[in-house]
């Protein structure tokens, strides 16, 4: 199979890194900012898978799976807290949540 | 004849990928936010494929597109999506210093990539058919990942403990 090398994945996954990178920077809304956070673990996830599949290693598919495993633990935390902030009538907005006092 | 289909794929997948990337973070609705991020993780399991991740590609659409999306769509009816601008809130200096911030990473992350392996790509690995399979990705998994395998386990524990506790009624009271 001819097709891309390794090198256009790399970059395809850096310009999504950036996009998540922008949406984790530019939004308030902390369910968007948990969404661009999938984003960027994504783009890690195929930066590794591209080179498991350059050097043959299985290897990497394997960090592939941990990093989905804690992207689901981090969005069970999350939305947990959303759910929670949202409960006690706080502003679901990040620039808001000045304080940890619960 | 199979390179150009691959080729084309591959393109596809990618325009897709980045296209519906730069939809989470535009549009101003989260339910459509999280709708194009199922798009993404679609395109990723595409492009996943074309690397011969067979299994990596099924847990994606499995896990991500079905299980983490769904609880997201349900956390974003249960909260009732605001709507909100998404480039005119705030002081427009910080969408620009994110703008900026962005880029900067994106810079980054290139020179990184081309200085360290520039020019050492080309020659990739030959793989064999059951690269990637289910019995592949098992066998490496329960061998030499093991400890990478209890791990995990554990980290779901944790965090199913956690997303118990945190959407508790009664615990929030008590504090």
């Amino acid at each position: 199979m001819n097709g891309p090398d390794v090198s256009w994945y790399l970059t395809l996954s850096s310009f999504l890194f950036a996009v998540g990178a922008l949406g984790v920077l530019i939004r308030r809304n902390p369910l968007i900012v948990l969404l661009s956070l999938e984003i960027m673990l994504n783009s890690a996830n195929l930066a590794l898978i591209g080179f498991a599949r350059h050097l043959g290693d299985t290897g990497g598919q394997i960090f592939a799976l941990a990093v989905m495993a804690v992207a689901a633990s981090e969005v069970v935390v999350g939305l947990g807290l959303v759910v929670a902030l949202n409960r006690s009538r706080v502003p679901l907005d990040v620039d808001r949540l000045s304080t940890l006092r619960g | 004849m199979g390179n150009v289909l691959v080729w084309a794929v591959w393109v596809v997948a990618a325009i897709a990928c980045l296209g519906s990337g730069i939809a989470v973070i535009s549009f101003s609705n989260p339910f459509f936010s999280a709708l194009a991020l199922i798009g993404n993780l679609a395109s990723l399991a595409v492009l996943y494929l074309l690397l011969a991740a067979e299994f990596v590609a099924a847990a994606q659409v499995l896990v991500y597109a079905g299980a983490v999306m769904v609880m997201f769509l349900f956390v974003i009816a249960y909260v009732g999506g605001r709507a909100e601008h998404a480039f005119e809130s705030g002081p427009s200096w910080q969408a620009l210093a994110a703008a900026v911030a962005a880029g900067v990473i994106l810079v980054d992350v290139v020179i990184a990539i081309g200085l360290t392996t520039g020019g050492r790509l080309e020659d990739e690995a030959d793989i064999d058919v059951v690269f990637g399979s289910p019995a592949d990705v098992g066998e490496v998994f329960l061998t030499n990942h093991l400890l990478a395998f209890e791990i995990t386990s554990i980290v779901l524990l944790v965090a199913a403990v956690g997303g118990v506790i945190l959407g508790s009624e009664r615990t929030r009271k008590r504090a």
